[in-house]
C-alpha cells in the first residue's frame, strides 16, 4: 500500500465512530423517553455518517479495490483500532451519557486539531463533524449534570458510571506509531497535547454535576493495538452478521 | 348546558365539519368526538413507538453502513411521528404518562402488524414496503380529517412514510437483483408480510364497529375493504416488478371491476393477535414497559434536577 500510515491512522479515528455509533444504535427504542431515543439515534446517525466519509476515503487511499463495507464489516476483531471507551457496553442510562460524555469532549479536541490538517479530505470531514459532535457534547454534558444533580439515586449511579469508565480515559491520549508518523507529516493531531484541556474541561463538568473526579492512577490500554475487552467479539458477531454469513453480496 | 343548548351546540358543530372547516382544541367539541379522537390518535402513536422495536432489531446487524445509517434514520422517524401524534393527542387533555399507562397497562391497542418478528434483513424491506404501504393508504385521507392537529401531524407523517416505503421497496428490489439466497430472502419476507399488511387496514367492513361516525368525522374516508382493495391493486403490480409471488393462489385480475379478486384472510389469527396473543405481543409489551421501568430514575432525576434549577432561578430573582 502506499500509504500504510495513512490508510491506518484514518481507521483509527473512523473505528471510533463505527463503534461508538454501534452501540448507540443498540439502544434504539428501549431508552428511557421518547426524547432520549430520538437523540441517541441522532448521534449514531452522525458517527456512522462519519465513518462512512472516514472509509471512503480509506478505502481510495487503500489503492486497492475496497469499500466502505468492506472496511467496516470483514476485519478481525484485533484489526479494529477503536479505543477501549467506545466498546463498553450499554449497562445502564448512567453509563450510556458518561461513554459519550468522556468520549465527545476528547472528540472535539480532536475535530478542532484535526481541521487544520495537511490532509485536505481529513480537514473536511473534521470540520463537518465539528458542527455535529459539538451537539453530542451538550446533550451528553447536560445529561451529566442532571442525572449528577438530579436525584440521590441518579447521582449514584452516575457516579458509579464515571467511576467505572474513567480507566478508559487515558488512552484516548495514547500515540501509535501510525499517530507519530502522522504528526510528523502534519497531518496527524498531537494527541498529548490535548489532555490537559481534557481534563480540565472534563472535571469542571464534573464538579458541575456534584460529581467526584475520580483518583485514579491505573488505566486499561489496547484498543488501539487491537487488544480490545471481552465485550468486543459480541459487538462484532452482530456489526458483522450479515456480510460474514452472506459473503459478496450487494445489499 | 340544557340539553337543547348541548344539541343545538351539536348541530353547528356538525355542520363546522361538513362544511370542511378544522376543529380546533379550544373550540367546543362533542365528549364523544374528544373521546373518539384520544382513542384512534393515541392508537397511532403507540403503533409508531412499538413499531420501532421489530425494526430497531435490525439496527446493530444492517448488511451495509448505508443501510444502517437509513435504517436509523427511518426509527428515527418513526419516533418523531410518536411524538407529534402524542403532541396531538395532548391538545385533547391528556397527558403522555396517561397514555403510556394505557399502552403498558395493554388497555390501548397499537397495529396488530408490529407483534409480528422480523427474523431476516429482508424483513426490513417487506416492512417498508408493505407495511409503511399500508399505512400511507390508510393515513392519506387523513391528511384531511376534521381534527386540525391531527390533519396537520399526517401532512407531515404521509411524507416521510412514503419515503420510507420507497427505501423499503428498494431494498427489496436489490435483494431481488441479487443471489438465490437473497431472492428466496426477499420471497419469504413476501410470504409472511403479505397476510398481516392485508390485516393491517382493520376488519372487514361487516366487522367493523367504528366506521359510520367516523365517516361523519372524516376520520375515516373510505372503508375498511376499500383500503384494502386498493392497497392490493397498487402493491401487486409491484411485486410482479420483483418477480416476487404474492402468497395467495386466489388472487387474480379481475377486468370487470377493475382490481383484483384475492383470497379469504385468516380472521382467526387477526383477532387472536388483537387479542393478544401473536408472535411477539408479549415481547412487544415486555420491551416497552421494561425500557419504561429502567428509565424511572432518569426522568425522575431529570425532573429534580429541573425544579433545582428552578428555584436557584427565582432565589436569585429575590
Ligand atoms: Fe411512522
Ligand atoms: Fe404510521
Ligand atoms: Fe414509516
Amino acid at each position: 500500500m502506499a500509504n500504510q500510515n495513512l490508510y491506518n491512522y484514518i481507521l483509527g479515528i473512523a473505528d471510533n465512530s463505527l463503534v461508538l455509533g454501534q452501540r448507540l444504535g443498540e439502544l434504539c427504542g428501549h431508552g428511557p423517553s421518547l426524547e432520549t431515543d430520538i437523540a441517541g439515534t441522532n448521534i449514531s446517525l452522525d458517527l456512522i455518517g462519519q465513518t462512512r466519509s472516514y472509509f471512503q476515503y480509506a478505502a481510495k487511499v487503500s489503492g486497492k479495490e475496497l469499500t466502505e463495507d468492506d472496511i467496516a464489516f470483514l476485519r478481525l476483531e484485533r484489526d479494529y483500532r477503536n479505543v477501549l471507551l467506545v466498546e463498553q457496553p450499554n449497562t445502564h442510562f448512567g453509563y450510556v451519557i458518561a461513554r459519550q460524555y468522556l468520549f465527545d469532549v476528547f472528540h472535539l479536541l480532536f475535530l478542532n486539531e484535526l481541521q487544520y490538517s495537511k490532509d485536505e479530505t481529513l480537514s473536511a470531514i473534521a470540520k463537518k463533524g465539528i458542527k455535529e459532535v459539538s451537539y453530542h457534547k451538550r446533550f451528553s454534558g447536560d445529561w451529566i449534570k442532571r442525572l449528577g444533580d438530579g436525584t440521590e439515586e441518579s447521582h449514584e449511579k452516575m457516579q458509579e458510571a464515571v467511576d467505572d469508565l474513567w480507566r478508559y480515559t487515558d488512552e484516548l491520549f495514547e500515540m501509535s506509531e501510525d499517530d507519530q508518523q502522522m504528526v510528523s507529516e502534519g497531518i496527524g493531531v498531537d494527541l498529548p497535547k490535548l489532555k490537559e484541556s481534557y481534563y480540565d474541561e472534563v472535571s469542571e463538568l464534573l464538579s458541575e454535576a456534584t460529581l467526584e473526579i475520580p483518583e485514579r492512577k491505573y488505566f486499561s490500554y489496547g484498543g488501539k493495538n487491537g487488544v480490545h475487552t471481552e465485550h468486543m467479539g459480541y459487538l462484532l458477531a452482530d456489526l458483522q452478521y450479515m456480510q460474514r454469513t452472506y459473503p459478496n453480496m450487494q445489499w | 348546558m340544557s340539553e337543547k343548548e348541548v344539541k343545538n351546540l351539536e348541530a353547528i358543530f356538525e355542520a363546522r365539519i361538513a362544511r370542511d372547516e378544522k376543529i380546533e382544541p379550544k373550540d367546543w367539541m362533542p365528549e364523544k368526538y374528544r373521546k373518539t379522537h384520544i382513542r384512534q390518535i393515541s392508537q397511532h402513536a403507540h403503533s409508531e413507538i412499538v413499531g420501532m422495536l421489530p425494526e430497531g432489531n435490525w439496527i446493530s446487524r444492517a448488511p451495509s453502513l448505508r443501510r444502517k445509517a437509513a435504517l436509523l434514520a427511518k426509527v428515527q422517524d418513526e419516533a418523531g411521528h410518536g411524538l407529534y401524534l402524542y403532541s396531538a393527542c395532548e391538545t385533547l387533555g391528556v397527558s403522555r404518562d396517561e397514555l403510556y399507562d394505557q399502552l403498558h397497562s395493554g388497555k390501548a391497542k397499537y397495529s396488530s402488524i408490529f407483534n409480528y418478528p422480523t427474523v431476516t434483513w429482508a424483513d426490513i424491506g417487506a416492512i417498508g414496503w408493505l407495511v409503511d404501504g399500508a399505512a400511507i393508504i390508510n393515513q392519506v385521507p387523513l391528511c384531511n380529517t376534521s381534527f386540525g392537529p391531527y390533519a396537520r401531524a399526517m401532512v407531515r407523517v404521509c411524507k416521510e412514510e412514503s419515503f420510507h416505503q420507497r427505501q423499503g421497496y428498494e431494498i427489496m428490489l436489490t435483494l431481488c437483483n441479487g443471489t438465490e439466497e437473497q431472492k428466496a430472502m426477499a420471497q419469504d419476507a413476501l410470504n409472511r408480510w403479505w397476510w398481516p399488511s392485508l390485516m393491517m387496514l382493520g376488519p372487514t367492513d361487516a366487522e367493523s364497529i367504528h366506521t359510520e361516525q367516523s365517516m361523519k368525522w372524516k376520520l375515516k374516508r373510505k372503508t375498511n375493504d376499500e383500503l384494502r382493495q386498493q392497497f392490493i391493486d397498487q402493491t401487486v403490480p409491484q411485486a410482479d416488478i420483483l418477480g416476487l409471488t404474492v402468497p395467495d393462489p386466489d388472487l387474480k385480475w379481475n377486468e370487470e371491476r377493475g382490481s383484483y379478486d384475492f383470497g379469504e384472510i385468516d380472521w382467526d389469527e387477526f383477532w387472536q393477535v388483537v387479542k393478544g396473543h401473536g408472535p411477539c405481543n408479549k415481547e412487544r409489551m415486555n420491551a416497552r414497559v421494561g425500557a419504561w421501568e429502567r428509565g424511572t430514575w432518569v426522568r425522575d432525576a431529570a425532573m429534580a434536577y429541573a425544579e433545582k434549577q428552578e428555584e436557584k432561578k427565582v432565589s436569585k430573582a429575590s
